[in-house]
């Protein structure tokens, strides 16, 4: 005695939050079954067992076949087959295009191709996340990537527009697009401590401050790449810490500023010249693609670490950066302001935001 | 050449990729209609191609607009090799031919291929120019209205009933066979779905004809039905009710019907006949609506009530039932061994030839020799029922109103070949004449055992009635006069039947009880498909025995009449049901009408009981019945118990709720073939339909309910086994006597032990009865503690003694010729086997709090239902392993699979708590050795209001209403409004531009703005979904510079897209909302094969998919045409096989129903939450 077909189908698609949550984290039926049962889920109405997995059955092959207007979002909402309020529609883009944190620290940066995907299951071991989800979460990047990548206009916008995201997500796919564009290093043991959260954040920063449509809003131009004369423009800075006279008058202009304000003083009073060298140098080296990849490593092996060492609170680094920009400014014959602005800004707030354990 | 057909090629989307090299398509589009082909310029390289064609004009015959669908192929072009189909839409232009329907079909329609499924969509506009036609020989029935709905549609009104119209189309199927043919299956099942589609279309148009010669101009509860005969050919049959139908003007109008319905129940229907329908009952206020119970499968028939007619001792109940049930058997099989010589596989001298459809014609059945002597009495539909052994029977049997329904066993219609038609009933006539053989008694006993006592105690019941309905004293005369004016009318037709299920107020008089008529047929290959006469005959043998059934209870009409039929191999089992009733005969005629409605006089018997009481002459008993005095108004005699297989009558008085009622049985059967199959048969169903209504008579009385309607009986055939499934909802029915417990009596009374078992069961039983009244709120102010815990009688007398037990009031007792005083119901078991199995049918499991469940439209007891709602089609089949089972053992399991099912939609649908299923419909089958297949469609509907549920409306009314204005700016014709002809014949020459409707697409609710005003509530559950969720990120992400100057726009919305909303639903109405407008009947067939199952997730994923799909493509048709709902929706036929070792299925699916209009009632509320919306419109993209 079997049941050898069971399904039901409601002319408004029957779809529940949960259930749609264990399948998308690639819980098989008996798992998501056993996981339902604890969850209480048999207090009601006293289902039973096969009751519970007779449900399940039916919406996983229901996201199944949902899964492939999910590709395109925008044919979710106007295919004929499946009635689903559009409240429901959301929802179910939204979950599907959401990703573990944990998944999208290991993939960020790296190039989305096959050679990739064969790491997954590696990727699966180490963070718990089952091969099926991570799948998923791998062929939405690649997927966001292909579609966005040669489009033109602004990235987040973009992404929301093909694939109906929320704004917050939206913003975390052009981050992962961008670092994947840019293939920016993330891997190194020395990054390890920095979460996606706070890489996100500075995509955003690059994204917003330093690609053409950055300056430019009428762009021709997509928000993907790096504006090329902007960092060729950066050499210039280099005068920063060439000219003997400048940097020390720089100098003092901070130590003026902040004597008293902060705790580490004489530390940074003695490290200023060697802070000052690793940002300039930083900003001249970003002409070349593969400095712009060593981009997060340089700034915390030269500067995160260095302030670390001397233990340095982030209201001192805070106070420092603002500063140092600043008082550029004064120095006469330092010419560069505009750009000096728009680089020290965005890595201002990098490294505000990178500056953690 | 009266009509023009045009149409036109808009755009496609979302096409499957055609072309692997380039990932696109070059597609083009086949435009075909009869035999006339346009075809498209080829868009090539696009997945979205773009065609705007110009508009191909057919000019055609009516006839053909009625047979033929216009059918639209989409092909990719391959400059090389043949064209490669990508799929195809069919479209039935039925409804634009029909003035008052709909006026053009514009939407985009799923791609629809046999093999692949939905693959895409095409944009299409197609338009009717029809031109009168003067010709009065002419074939066409445009204009002509159906409807699947079996009320009086809302929006209505019926001037005349005319009556039951019929009609059928054979042809043959030659493809049936889908494993090994040589055709491609795509071409196969195209072919087969062409066919059927045309033989519909035919079918339509035969039937309008006849509609038209009766002078109506609609056909109401049109009921379409398709018999899969295989080898033998393809059965299409239809039957409807004619109706001359008059539009009323304007809401205002629907809105006083509403009111006059609701707020005269005092009128009293019987004796006023004047009451006029002035309307339509509204939807959601009116508890009454038509149903479509008269779904395909309702076999019911034979209840072996009939024992008791039986003239052997009333009091020896076991051997009259031997009797009963042996000389039943003994009788078809001496018919089946006489007929075997005489009729030869092609029978000839069919003395039914004569035209099957023409109408009055005489029953000529009688001519077959060996059946001869008895179904010549069987035969003479009328009558004189003294006279004949026969009709004796018959009543018994049926009419019982007591025990309800049971209808007449006669149905078992000897098993002989094939085209004899042959009087259904004759098996049991001989009954009086042929003493039982001993021999043959002793096997059935053992089967028929328990219920033995209780048949008994429904005769017994029966013989106590008291006078007929007509009885009340001072109504008597009046009555009667009535009635026979009534009859006169209806004797003028040959089948006075109605497929309502609903009806006017003032319609219904009286109803007697269920009649019904089953018989077994062997089936044969049909020589010539344009003289279906032998089919023909079949039924209408069946139609003359429900004739005289109904005659039997003093009943001139037949109403909730509906015909279906289970096949298996080459034998074949019609059943046809329904309830015996005396109309109100003003209805029938032309012009009484306006008379009815100025005086609509008659206060004289009270609301809400009158249909309860009984027709028949309380002199004439036709059978022993127990009657007791109306207990609302004291006058008349009800009986103690009432089946029906109409809807609850809007004014009914009834206590408390209701719940749905379920009798399941399994019976094996030995595999057989031919004539010993067909023989095998007849001898079980008998038994099985005797089960079944003890089942739910059981099962009634346990709930502490007294009445079923919306009964419908379905026997499915199998090839080893018989499976038994009979729906009800049961009722509380004030006017009739409150039902008496149940009795549990054990055989050895003298062991302490058992009885202590049998009195602990009682104790359950009294337990479960006294929750029940709880649970369903049946509260009787009489007293009702003393049936229930009486103590067991004694002995002798339990086992000799049932009766049912009634609540005589006193006044009336001294007349009150029933037997016996208060007798509980008794039920007597034998062994421990019996007790559990007893005890396990009793105790189905309760619904979950907060469901209610019922198989007729509404529940009585609940009214403000939400506008949430919820059609669902569930399927389930059951594989057997075990080839040992026993009839005990398949029981258990059909039950638990019942059961399971039942529970797993109670599970599924838990978010709408408070609600109630409503036309809960299951329908079995047995398609294969060791499967058992049930198939659920019913709609659920919420019925306490809450917060989010006003919401909702709310927003949905607002973009509705939105959606009107962006429509009516693109609409390409002006419509005028309410421009509506009452003519159905009147000229269209202008075209869909008078249409009437300017509401025409303003239902369709835009996706879009829609998504706007949910917007905020969607940040909401998006935001708690963050927090529900482990480890992910989304919540805190970073703010980005204010003063970036690209904003970015709303998050919601969606781009391009604007998929309107239907709602489908298997009831005729729709809660919180106004039909408007009818645009047309939907009868869509689909066959759905693939070769790759497995890769297709299995059975379940293959038919979950093709379920989806046949949903999407009734709703892309709605839509269409204008419409926002389906109503009176259900799937007919689900025909599903396969063959894992090949790996490949087949579905066959037909689903039917009315595309609607509805607005809703509080439009106004639209606009309140506009302020809160968070984003202006504006910005959504263009």
């Amino acid at each position: 005695m079997s049941v050898e077909l069971d399904v039901f189908v409601g002319n408004t698609t029957i779809m529940d939050e949960e259930v749609y949550q264990l399948w998308l984290d690639g819980y098989t039926v008996d798992d998501a079954v056993a996981v339902r049962m604890e969850g209480g889920a048999l207090q009601v109405f006293e289902a039973s067992m096969e009751v519970l997995h007779s449900d399940t059955m039916d919406q996983f092959r229901t996201f199944q076949m949902c899964e492939r207007l999910l590709y395109y979002p925008s044919k979710l909402t106007n295919q004929l087959l499946f009635q689903i309020p559009p409240q429901k529609q959301a929802m179910l883009i939204e979950r599907y295009y959401e990703f573990d944190s944990t998944f999208a620290r290991e993939v960020l940066g790296k190039k989305l191709s096959k050679g990739t995907k064969k790491d997954l299951d590696d990727i699966s071991t180490k963070t718990g996340i089952t091969l099926k989800s991570c799948r998923r979460q791998f062929d939405n990047f690649k997927r966001v990537f292909k579609v966005v990548e040669e489009l033109k206009g602004p990235l987040v916008e973009n992404v929301q527009h093909h694939f109906l995201l929320s704004d917050a997500l939206a913003r975390d796919y052009a981050a992962i697009v961008f670092f994947a564009n840019s293939r920016f290093e993330t891997g190194k043991r020395k990054l390890q401590y920095l979460s996606f959260q706070d890489f996100a954040f500075c995509a955003g920063q690059l994204i917003s401050n330093w690609t053409v449509g950055a300056v430019d809003n009428m762009m021709e131009d997509m928000d993907v790449d790096l504006e090329k004369d902007f960092l060729h423009n950066l050499k210039e800075l280099k005068i920063l810490i060439n000219d003997k006279d400048m940097l020390d008058q720089h100098r003092n202009l901070v130590c003026a500023q902040l004597r008293g304000k902060i705790t580490v003083f004489g530390e940074m009073e003695a490290n200023f010249k060697n802070l000052s060298r690793a940002l300039v140098n930083i900003a001249a080296k970003l002409t070349h693609t593969k400095d712009v990849r060593d981009l997060f490593i340089d700034l915390v092996e030269k500067f995160v670490e260095p302030c670390r060492s001397d233990r340095w609170a982030i209201g001192d680094v805070r106070l420092f950066l603002t500063h140092y920009t600043s008082t550029a400014h004064s120095l006469d014959s330092f010419r560069y302001q505009q750009i000096w602005e728009r680089y020290m800004g965005v890595i201002k707030s990098c490294i505000l935001k990178m500056y953690h354990d | 050449m009266p009509g023009k057909l045009k149409a036109k090629i808009v755009a496609g989307r979302h096409l499957p990729v055609m072309d692997r090299a380039s990932d696109l398509t070059d597609a083009f589009v086949e435009v075909k209609f009869g035999n006339t082909t346009f075809k498209t310029d080829v868009f090539p390289k696009s997945l979205n191609p773009q065609w705007n064609s110009e508009w191909f004009k057919f000019e055609v015959d009516d006839e053909d607009l009625q047979d033929e669908p216009l059918q639209i192929t989409v092909l990719d072009h391959d400059t090389y090799s043949a064209n490669d189909a990508i799929g195809k839409v069919y479209i039935d232009i039925d409804p634009l031919l029909s003035s008052e329907a709909a006026t053009v079909i514009s939407g985009w329609f799923p791609i629809y291929d046999t093999i692949h499924g939905i693959r895409g969509e095409i944009n299409v506009l197609v338009k009717v120019d029809l031109f009168n036609d003067l010709n009065r020989f002419r074939q066409s029935s445009c204009g002509v209205r159906f409807f699947c709905t079996t009320s009086i549609p809302l929006c209505y009104r019926a001037v005349v009933v005319h009556g039951f119209v019929e009609e059928l189309v054979v042809n043959e199927d030659p493809e049936y066979q889908w494993i090994d043919r040589i055709r491609t299956p795509r071409a196969s099942n195209e072919a087969r779905q062409r066919l059927i589609s045309l033989m519909s279309g035919e079918l339509q148009r035969k039937i309008g004809l006849k509609v038209l010669e009766m002078g109506g101009n609609a056909v109401v509860g049109y009921l379409q039905c398709f018999d899969l005969e295989g080898e033998s050919g393809l059965v299409v049959r239809a039957i409807g009710t004619a109706c001359t139908l008059e539009k009323l003007s304007g809401g205002g109008a629907t809105n006083n019907a509403q009111h006059t319905a609701n707020s005269s129940p005092s009128k009293d229907m019987k004796e006023s006949p004047k009451a006029c329908m002035s309307g339509c009952r509204s939807s959601h206020s009116s508890p009454v609506h038509g149903a479509a119970s008269r779904l395909a499968q309702s076999f019911s028939v034979s209840y072996p009530t009939l024992l008791f007619s039986g003239t052997q001792g009333s009091n020896r109940p076991r051997p009259s039932l031997r009797a009963r049930g042996a000389s039943a058997a003994q009788s078809l099989a001496s018919a089946a061994r006489q007929c075997r010589p005489v009729f030869g596989d092609e029978c000839p001298s069919n003395p039914l030839s004569s035209g099957p459809s023409t109408p009055l014609r005489a029953p000529p059945f009688t001519s077959f020799s060996p059946s001869k002597s008895y179904s010549r009495q069987s035969s003479s539909s009328d009558t004189d029922i003294s006279l004949t052994p026969k009709t004796v029977l018959f009543p018994a049997r049926l009419c019982l109103y007591l025990s309800p329904s049971s209808p007449a066993l006669s149905s078992v219609a000897p098993p002989i070949s094939c085209q004899t038609s042959r009087p259904p009933g004759s098996g049991m006539a001989p009954r009086s004449t042929t003493p039982p053989p001993s021999h043959v008694a002793q096997s059935e006993v053992s089967m028929l055992r328990k219920s033995v006592s209780f048949s008994e105690d429904m005769l017994l019941a029966a013989s106590g009635m008291g006078s007929g309905g007509s009885a009340g004293k001072e109504a008597g005369p009046l009555k009667i006069l009535l009635r026979q004016q009534t009859q006169t009318a209806l004797e003028q037709r040959e089948f006075p039947f109605f497929t309502l299920t609903s009806f006017p107020q003032g319609f219904l008089l009286h109803v007697a009880g269920v009649v019904s008529a089953r018989s077994v047929k062997l089936l044969d290959r049909i020589h010539n498909p344009d003289e279906p006469e032998t089919r023909d005959a079949w039924w209408e043998e069946l139609r003359q025995e429900i004739k005289s059934h109904a005659r039997a209870l003093g009943c001139h009409a037949v109403v909730g009449y509906s015909e279906s039929t289970s096949i298996c191999e080459e034998v074949c089992i019609l059943s046809a049901s329904g309830t015996a009733a005396v109309l109100n005969c003003r209805f029938l005629q032309d012009g009484c009408l306006d008379v009815l409605s100025e005086h609509r006089c008659d206060d004289s018997a009270p609301p809400g009981c009158g249909f309860c009481h009984v027709p028949y002459d309380e002199l004439n008993m036709p059978f022993p019945a127990q009657l007791s005095p109306c207990c609302c108004c004291h006058r008349t005699k009800v009986p103690d118990v009432l089946f029906t297989t109409i809807d609850l009558p809007t004014d009914a008085q009834v206590t408390g709720k209701g719940c749905l009622i379920q009798a399941r049985l399994c019976r094996l059967k030995k595999k057989s073939q031919g004539e010993g199959n067909a023989t095998c048969i007849s001898n079980l169903l008998p038994f099985l339909e005797y089960e079944l209504h003890t089942q739910l008579l059981n099962k009634l009385k346990l709930c502490g309910m007294n009445a079923l309607f919306g009964l419908c009986i379905q026997i499915s055939v199998g090839e080893n086994m018989l499976v038994g499934l009979a729906s009800a909802t049961g009722v509380y029915l004030s006017a009739l006597p409150s039902p008496g417990g149940i009795q549990i009596a054990g055989k050895t009374p003298n062991d302490l032990t058992y009885d202590q078992h049998v009195s602990s069961i009682q104790r359950k039983i009294n337990d479960t009865i006294v929750k029940n009244r709880e649970l369903y709120e049946i509260h009787i102010t009489e007293v009702a503690e003393d049936v229930i815990g009486s103590p067991i009688p004694e002995p002798r007398q339990r086992s000799r003694l049932f009766r049912s037990h009634s609540e005589s009031s006193d006044e009336l007792s001294e007349l009150d010729l029933s037997h016996g005083k208060k007798d509980a119901f008794v039920l007597e078991i034998d062994d421990t086997d019996a007790v559990e199995d007893l005890h396990s049918l009793l105790t189905d499991a309760p619904t979950p709090p907060g469901f209610y469940s019922c198989n007729t439209e509404i529940m009585p007891g609940i009214y403000n239902w939400t506008s949430a709602i919820q059609m669902f089609t569930s399927v389930r089949v059951f594989r057997l392993n075990n080839a040992n089972l026993t009839n005990l053992g398949l029981n258990k399991i059909f039950n638990e699979l019942c059961e399971n099912l039942l529970k797993s939609l109670y599970f599924k649908l838990r978010s709408m708590v408070p609600c109630c299923l409503c036309r809960l419909n299951f329908t079995v089958a047995v398609p294969e050795d060791e499967l058992i297949q049930v198939a659920v469609t019913a709609v659920a509907m919420s019925f306490h209001k809450d917060q989010t549920q006003e919401a909702n409306k709310a927003a949905q009314a607002h973009s509705q209403m939105k959606a009107i204005a962006e429509t009516e700016e693109q609409l390409q014709f002006p419509l005028e409004l309410n421009a509506e002809s009452a003519s159905p014949l009147s000229p269209k020459g202008s075209g869909p531009q008078d249409g009437s409707n300017s509401h025409g697409r303003a239902p369709s609710v835009d996706y879009s703005s829609f998504a706007d005003r949910c917007s905020s509530w969607i940040e909401q559950l998006r935001l708690r979904a963050h927090t529900i969720r482990r480890g992910s990120i989304k919540t805190s992400s970073s703010p980005l510079p204010e003063g970036r100057s690209r904003s970015l726009r709303s998050t919601r919305s969606f781009p391009g897209s604007s998929v309107s909303v239907v709602k489908m639903t298997p009831l005729s109405f729709i809660p919180g909302a106004k039909i408007v407008k009818y645009l047309g009947i939907i009868n869509m067939f689909f066959i759905r094969e693939t070769t790759s199952l497995r890769e297709e997730g299995g059975v379940s994923g293959f038919l979950h998919a093709f379920i989806a799909e046949v949903f999407a493509m009734v709703r892309a048709h709605v839509a269409a045409l204008g419409g926002n709902a389906v109503v009176s929706y259900s799937m007919k036929e689900c025909v599903f096989m396969e063959n894992p070792n090949k790996n490949q299925a087949q579905c066959l699916i037909n689903v039917s129903g009315d595309a609607v209009i509805f607005t809703r009632e509080s439009d106004q509320e639209g606009h309140l939450p506009q302020t809160s919306h968070p984003q202006p419109t504006e910005d959504t993209p263009p």
